[in-house]
């Protein structure tokens, strides 16, 4: 992108120097940026789902306990085996688990790819205040939200699955896992903040994917930031509706 | 210098003379076009087509601009439209009629044959442009629109919104740039046409200074193109763009191109009027306004309402009242004067009372806001940024402004001037409109000019050349050239007076608006004649221009083209006092009708007055081309 | 009517050449008309600093009826100034008020390197156009203009997308100096005319490429439909990104088949 400025004619410009071996299909359209565009749309989409339906799972914690049995711990045993017997236990949540990490990892890596062609496109920033007329709070800070996401999940993972640092991490014990760590007012309010950050990212992610992806009709544009902003507010007011009734002693287990 | 103007007309009637230039033509095997180097100077419609045909047809193609890009060029501000003898309308329409309504526009001062091929090509030009994407306005069953426009019966305007020149424009800049993507066009931008090199009588090269570097260098080709645009603003306050400028057609002058009738400028009737003294240019509203609007002053002198409190009984509808059958369709010269006359009868309106009002109202209540914001929308808009007035509810008002010269280089039916190689296109020459230009006639000719016309003549010029070597740009002459350039570009920076440029173009500007405008006369001529050249003296002792010669120094680029502009200047005159008589855009107030209309003299002025550069700006040299009128009857024009 | 505004503070960029370092120099205006043009005022300055000997501020412009797309500034952190749907040279001082600091940038993109002041090379937009924003058309070969009906609708939405006026003032404002909306402007105009389907996806993936050469990414701010001086949407960006994917695939298709 360097762009110097050279004089003299300018000719031949759409003249390509031929030969070269042409990259494989897929590693040829991610080396563009709109290739990448599509990759951290797709990716995004996927992991989207993942937010929705997790959210939606571990609305079980308020169902709280029958006979002294969790039914988020049920449900945890549940992924564990689904599709079992066709095919072994926690196969299919492995799939999935890899599918995720493929996911974020693409969805980290164009984004820095994407983040290193924008710095490379205005190297010389303006000297002057930008007075923004649309870019919004959530377009502008993709990248901050996204690495306190990113955070947030290294936490969550060694919080509720390998159980690092959690106070009362009982393997199978979801529900009292879960408990044991809200219990904690810091934590909670973390998870308040990264949850909420998680919303804007998805506000404009979201939003933004239609774009990138090109999925633009006149029938359902005036459609897309609505169901944008649903889409975030229930995922944000699902996860944090779980810490805060924790604290309010709504969400309880005997052991913590 | 002994010069003969032979207009090269072909032979045969007048309807088949293009075909049969065609049949006889010399041509060059496709082989052995790529042989030859043709320089194109400028890129709007007429240079961009240009370059980009001749480019497809294998000739070797260098194109100027002094803008960054081509897509500038000044092209790209026409509005209303442009004219095809399509009849699609079934209206009556045919290229006889519109060979004809160019002739009568131009007040019979134009070559037959020239307009009829144009009007023939006319038909070419929309099917090419409709090829090359351009989103001309369609009707619901998928078929192109038209308009009506002034000084015609018939609807043949063929128009995108209020943006066809742009539309076009971006036409022809695609195809061209399509040829510099493939190599076939070698594109140089910010460079500046200082002079035309002559070698033993032919047009050798063109020498240019490079607008960010100040580099003076030369450039050979087997043939030069000057598409170089209109001088406009000699008038320093006109629709032009700011930096719109004779320069190269005015070099091309000096080394020998005769300028004709450079008296025929035109003052479009739709422009907003001027706000303030330190106004640097004037808006033009699309004459298509006057399609709906319609262009009244109130009755009384001391009228100090507000126009919607003005009885319909106590308004002037003058334009419909003078010309009932074209109404508010009146040509433009008419138009023009018309409202001159109203504003200097002291019934003129706004704060300054410089202008007319362009009402809406009455469409507004025909048609409703909707059609009319579907029609002018952008032009409303544009409108009402300008002058902070909504023009749905209030008026607009509207003054004549500069906006056209019909005069130019002189070319033969072939567009080569008097330097042999040498050819001028588009506004630059004076080929086509006589003494006035009909609405949408401007992007017309542009094209016509670039796509259909300069491809086939510049074959008949270079067939005889092929494998003849042309002389190098370590020319003596070329590096003479160079010299000079280099050396007055010094000059001006080395005067160190207390003037900017734009301070000379300025007062320069209102001489020639209040002697040589829409209105002139011997006295107010030979007053010009004289102030211009002590003005002329003035900005060579106290002009002033800061910065170096060596970077971006657009105070010196204007000083350049402030010089070309006062000799320019005391030409106009020249011709507009030679020319005792009145023809379209060209009123002498001695020579006039009854009822104040233009009073031709066609046994005495039936000619191009193509004037010769002696070396001596107050002096140049007169010659004639004669008229002759074979197809058409001369006869008074009339929009009665 | 007419009203004057006074004492406006002018901060403008000063760069002597494309390696000058550049600064801010304070000018004052201590009278305008509010009839005044942005540019007309910047016009006056100048003629007052070359009366006083000092060198003109360099800026680009041209038709000031907003069409050309010569003009630019990042006037008060805006691309072409506050008032939206305007270039800059249709900017008039009414938009502004007495007292005023006016802060005025030359564009910024990496590939809109500064000639002298506020002056910025543009010709990277050309590149892209060269590589495929045209339909190859060779002139005299041209069917009857009625031939290919375009329904009105088409013809308008094409339109929308060809009233781009090249400025540059998409890439200025985006935050990541994409050029997506003028190669998507383009890509639109002739991609949906029924003329420009033959080399449709050619043209998408070959000036996509061509914008990537040059230009950031689009993060999908509206930055630039917002700085638009012909209010363009977005909207030609989807269509681009779309067309772009379906040209990768057809494209590769049409590949091996030769």
């Amino acid at each position: 992108m360097a762009q110097t400025l050279s004089r003299g004619s300018v000719s031949g410009t759409a003249v390509k120097p031929g030969g070269g071996k042409r990259k494989p299909f897929l590693v040829d359209l991610y080396s563009t940026a709109v290739g990448k565009k599509y990759v951290m749309a797709i990716t995004g989409l996927l992991l989207m789902g993942f937010v929705v339906a997790h959210m939606v799972g571990n609305l079980k914690l308020f169902q709280g306990e029958t006979d002294g049995v969790y039914a988020l711990d049920v449900y945890a045993v549940w992924l564990k085996e689904l599709l079992y017997p066709a095919a072994p236990k926690s196969a299919v949540l492995w799939v999935m688990r890899s599918g995720l990490i493929v996911a974020v990892l693409l969805h980290i890596h164009a984004a820095y790819g994407l983040t290193v062609i924008n710095r490379k496109a205005r190297s010389v920033k303006y000297q002057s205040a930008r007075d923004y007329d649309v870019a919004n709070f959530a377009s502008r800070t993709m990248r901050w939200t996204g690495v306190i996401v990113l955070l947030f999940i290294l936490w969550h993972l060694a919080d509720f699955t390998f159980g690092w640092v959690n106070p009362d991490f009982v393997y199978g014990e979801v529900h009292r896992s879960v408990v044991a760590s809200f219990d904690r007012v810091p934590v909670a309010i973390f998870y308040i903040v990264a949850n909420i950050a998680l919303g804007i990212h998805l506000f404009h992610g979201l939003w933004s994917m239609f774009q990138s992806m090109g999925w633009n009709n006149p029938r359902f544009n005036s459609w897309r930031r609505p169901l944008a902003t649903a889409i975030a507010t229930v995922v944000v007011v699902g996860n944090v509706s779980f810490p805060i009734a924790v604290l309010a002693g709504i969400v309880t287990h005997p052991a913590v | 210098m002994s010069i003969t103007l032979d207009a090269k007309i072909p032979e045969g009637p007048l309807a088949d003379k293009w075909d049969n230039y065609k049949e006889n033509e010399r041509l060059v095997n496709p082989a052995n076009k790529r042989k030859f180097k043709i320089i194109v100077v400028g890129t709007g419609l007429a240079g961009a087509s240009a370059c980009a045909t001749l480019a497809e047809l294998g000739y070797q193609v260098e194109a100027f601009t002094f803008h960054d890009s081509p897509r500038r060029a000044h092209s790209i501000a026409a509005q209303g439209g442009i004219n095809a003898a399509k009849n699609y309308r079934g209206d009556g329409d045919s290229i006889h009629r519109l060979f004809y309504d160019t002739i009568k526009g131009g007040d019979f001062r134009s070559r037959e044959g020239n307009v009829h091929r144009l009007a023939q090509v006319s038909v070419d030009i929309i099917d090419q442009m409709v090829a090359q994407g351009v989103p001309f306005a369609r009707e619901y069953g998928g078929m192109l629109d038209n308009r009506s426009f002034g000084g015609a019966q018939v609807s043949r305007t063929f128009y995108a919104r209020g943006q066809t020149g742009q539309q076009l424009l971006l036409g022809a800049y695609q195809q061209m740039a399509r040829q510099v993507g493939l190599g076939n066009v070698k594109l140089w931008n910010r460079m500046e046409l200082v002079d035309v090199v002559v070698i033993d009588g032919r047009c050798a090269g063109i020498v240019t200074r490079d607008l960010m570097t100040g580099e003076v260098s030369s450039h050979s080709a087997h043939a030069v193109v000057l598409a170089t645009g209109g001088y406009g603003n000699a008038f320093f306050l006109s629709t032009n763009a700011m930096t719109c400028n004779v320069t190269a057609a005015w070099r091309a002058h000096r080394k020998g191109a005769l300028f004709a009738n450079p008296c025929y400028t035109q003052i479009h009737p739709t422009c907003i009027p001027q706000a303030d003294d330190f106004q640097s240019k004037l808006t033009l509203m699309s004459e298509s306004l006057r399609n709906d609007g319609r262009v009244w002053v109130p009755a009384n002198l001391d009228e100090t309402r507000p126009p919607d409190q003005i009885p319909e009984d106590e308004r002037d509808y003058y334009l419909e009242r003078l010309y009932p059958s074209f109404g508010n369709l009146a040509p433009r010269d008419i138009s023009s004067r018309a409202a001159k006359r109203a504003v200097d009868s002291g019934r003129g309106v706004g704060p300054l009372k410089n202008g007319v009002y362009l009402d809406f109202s009455e469409a507004i209540g025909r048609l409703g806001a909707d059609v009319v914001k579907e029609r002018y929308g952008n032009l409303f808009e544009m409108y009402e940024r300008i002058t902070g007035e909504d023009p749905y509810t209030v008026p607009m008002r509207i003054y004549p402004a500069s906006h056209y010269t019909m005069g130019g280089i002189w070319v033969d039916y072939e567009l080569m001037t008097t330097i042999p190689g040498l050819y001028a296109a588009g506004e630059a020459n004076f080929s086509d409109h006589g003494a006035n230009r009909l609405g949408a006639s401007a992007l017309m000719q542009g094209l016509a000019d670039g796509y259909f016309v300069l491809p086939y003549t510049v074959s008949n010029y270079l067939a005889p050349f092929l494998n003849k070597p042309i002389p190098d740009t370590s020319h003596e002459a070329f590096k003479l050239a160079e010299r000079e350039a280099a050396d007055r570009f010094s000059r001006y920076l080395s005067i160190g007076g207390t003037r900017s440029p734009d301070y000379f173009h300025r007062e320069l500007g209102k001489i020639i608006w209040d002697y040589c405008g829409m209105e002139r006369n011997q006295q107010g001529l030979e007053k010009a004649l004289s102030e211009i050249p002590a003005l002329y003296d003035e900005f060579q002792k106290d002009l002033n221009v800061t910065g170096d010669g060596e970077s971006t120094n657009q105070t010196l680029e204007k000083a350049g083209r402030v010089e070309d502009f006062f000799e320019l200047g005391m030409l106009m005159c020249h011709d507009a006092l030679d020319r005792e008589e009145s023809c379209g855009g060209h009123f002498r107030s001695e020579h006039q009708t009854e009822e104040g209309e233009a009073l031709r003299d066609d046994d005495n002025f039936a000619h191009v007055s193509a004037w010769e550069w002696t070396g001596d700006p107050t002096s140049p040299n007169l010659h004639r081309e004669d008229l002759a009128y074979e197809e058409v009857k001369l006869q008074t024009r009339s929009y009665k | 009517m007419t009203t004057t505004l006074k004492d406006l503070t002018l901060k403008i960029w000063r760069q002597k050449g494309p390696n000058d370092a550049g600064r801010f120099e304070t000018y004052d205006i201590p009278e305008i008309s509010d009839e005044a043009s942005f540019l007309e005022m910047l016009d006056i300055l100048n003629e007052r600093l070359i009366e006083s000997g000092l060198e003109a501020i360099v800026f680009d412009h041209d038709c000031r009826e907003g069409i050309c797309g010569t003009c630019s500034l990042m006037i008060d952190g805006h691309a072409h100034g506050p008032q939206r749907g305007t270039a800059t040279c249709q900017l008039h001082m009414r938009q502004f008020t007495s007292g005023d600091t006016i802060v005025i940038e030359p564009f910024r993109a990496t590939s809109f390197p500064i000639i002298k002041d506020l002056m910025v090379d543009r010709a990277a937009f050309d590149r892209i156009v060269e590589v495929g924003g045209f339909i190859s058309a060779a002139t005299g070969g041209a069917p009857d203009g009625n031939l290919i009906p375009v329904p009105k609708p088409v013809a308008d939405a094409s339109m929308d997308a060809a009233a781009c006026i090249g400025c540059g003032a998409c890439v200025a404002a985006c935050p990541n100096g994409a050029a997506s909306l003028f190669t998507g402007a383009k890509l639109a105009h002739l991609n949906l005319l029924p003329q420009g389907q033959a080399e449709r996806f050619k043209r998408a993936e070959a000036m996509v490429d061509t914008m990537d050469e040059y230009f950031g990414s689009c993060t999908n701010h509206g930055e630039c439909e917002a700085a638009c001086p012909k209010s363009i949407s977005i909207d030609v960006i989807a269509l681009m990104n779309a067309d772009y994917r379906k040209a990768k695939f057809k494209n590769r298709k049409a590949l091996s088949r030769t």
